[in-house]
């Protein structure tokens, strides 16, 4: 999968399971500040991303996701790796 | 000076209506909100029918990343709490000093059991790492209350009651009593349910409570009917804006009636039968009439718990007749179940209502399908008509599961 694929369908799971906005989306966006996704919705991002993306990710490497495009890095490096 | 509760502020969501005046003409038309259930396909069960509310779009009042985060039964008591305050005309700022007296009391049956179900269903089929981080905050009955004390800034008492069907007027009663004792002005008390799912389904019908009149769904919630073969579950949510007199007065609010009396007991008898005789119904309409200081000739309307069961409906016109005596022939008692279906735990919110209303158009809504008589029951249940009564004093009645019994006084406020 190309990056620009992940951006698109990572957009598309923001606003299809966590109900935000699709215009406040970037991938410079913060999820905590910018889209107000709060501890419980960082896992069910987390849940979403894995079902989609048919990844793994632990804990410990979530805790690097700040905004969206480093989702979209985790989710690179794994298909990837 | 003993501090007394006044009702300013109404809000529903029900089968009969998205809002109060909706339902209300609804209500008072005969119009039965049953019918096949459509949330989900209930082939195979015993009973396939239920009083659903419509076309809820929950994203009319809540934004809708918060909304899908929600149980439908949080949706609908939201609704209902937003209507209710906006009818009030009561909106606090986060830092409003006032929102520290301004509180919550909900009342649920059985909290988010769609949600519930839900879970389980995922954990099952897709194992723990795939249950939803929510699941908790959805079927717990207590976060309607929490919820709205955030979107609502309510910053006073906020409690939850789970006494089966009796929960919502258990809320309103504890909620006037919150602001009786000076710990709070207002007060937010109501209750909902939401549990039209397969689970609830196939558990209230192995309990042989539920209406199998599945080839007639408009007539199957019949209380009082000599052919009634039990209730018919329903949904939605209603609140009640409570508070202190002076306080609602000095604001110029609107003022629908006071909350005269509350009364409860326990049947201490059996989990879901009433107690033969109905002596424990009778001890709560009474200590609900003393409360009040009202005689029980002083009721105009009572609207009866009336379930469509056949223990239900006999045993609480037995306990009617032993609390009303002679006069019990004489008033009005009516069950809107026969229309509504069975809120559970929203029930005893929404009769509340009934009974508000009742008192501000002089009417009272009637107990449809009401076509033959049952010996063992023998009052003046206003068969399938409304009808114009001068309504000054309401009763409601709500009895659950567990021999909870609760019984409401409203007054026309003067």
């Amino acid at each position: 999968m190309k990056r620009p694929e992940v951006e698109a369908k990572m957009t598309d799971l923001l606003v299809d399971e966590l109900g935000i906005d699709r215009d406040k989306i970037n991938m410079g966006a913060r999820f905590e500040e910018d889209l107000e996704v709060d501890s419980l919705g960082v896992v069910e991002l987390l849940m979403a991303l894995e079902d989609t993306f048919g990844v793994s990710i632990p804990d410990e490497e979530a805790e690097s996701i700040g905004t969206v495009g480093q989702a979209v890095d985790v989710v690179m490096q794994k298909l990837e790796g | 000076m003993s501090r007394r509760v006044v009702v300013t502020g109404l809000g529903t969501v029900n089968p009969l209506g998205h809002d109060v005046d909706s339902f209300w003409s609804a209500a008072l038309a005969g119009r039965s909100g049953v019918g096949r259930i459509t949330a989900f396909d209930p082939s195979g069960m015993r009973a396939t029918i239920a009083a659903e509310v419509p076309d809820f779009d929950p994203e009319q009042y809540i934004e809708r990343k918060e909304a899908r985060r929600l149980d439908r039964y949080d949706q609908f008591f939201w609704a209902s709490t937003h209507q209710a305050l906006a009818d009030a005309g009561i909106h606090y700022e986060e830092d409003d000093p006032a929102a520290l007296r301004a509180g919550v009391v909900v009342g649920s049956g059985i909290g988010g059991m769609i949600s519930f179900q839900e879970g389980i269903d995922t954990m099952r089929q897709r194992g723990p790492d795939r249950v939803s981080p929510l699941a908790i905050t959805q079927i717990i009955s207590n976060m309607a209350a929490g919820l709205v004390s955030i979107r609502y800034h309510l910053y006073g008492p906020n409690s939850c009651v789970v006494t089966a069907c009796a929960a919502s007027a258990n809320a309103i009663g504890d909620a006037a009593e919150i602001i009786k004792r000076n710990a709070a002005d207002v007060m937010v008390a109501g209750g909902g349910e939401a549990p039209v799912c397969e689970f609830a389904l196939a558990g209230f019908s192995q309990a042989r409570a539920l209406s199998t009149r599945n080839d007639d769904p408009a007539h199957a919630s019949r209380p009082f009917d000599l052919d009634r073969d039990g209730f018919v579950m329903g949904e939605g949510a209603a609140t009640l804006i409570l508070e202190e007199r002076e306080h609602a007065l000095g604001r110029g609010a609107k003022i629908y009636a006071e909350v005269a009396g509350y009364g409860m007991s326990a049947d201490g008898y059996h989990v879901t039968l009433p107690r033969p005789g109905g002596g424990g119904a009778a001890r709560a309409m009474q200590n609900a009439l003393d409360d009040a200081g009202i005689r029980p000739t002083g009721i105009d309307y009572i609207n009866a718990h009336g379930t469509s069961t056949q223990a239900n409906d006999s045993t609480e016109t037995a306990a009617i007749k032993t609390v009303f005596g002679d006069y019990a022939h004489e008033v009005p008692v009516s069950s809107t179940k026969s229309m509504t279906g069975h809120l559970l735990g929203g029930a005893g919110a929404l009769e509340s209502l009934v009974c508000i209303l009742a008192i501000r158009d002089g009417v009272v809504p009637p107990t449809i399908n009401y076509e033959t008589p049952d010996p063992a029951c023998d009052l003046d249940y206003v068969p399938n008509e409304a009808r114009a009564v001068a309504v000054k004093t309401a009763m409601t009645n709500s009895f659950g599961f567990g021999g909870h019994n609760v019984s409401l006084v409203f007054t026309a406020h003067s």
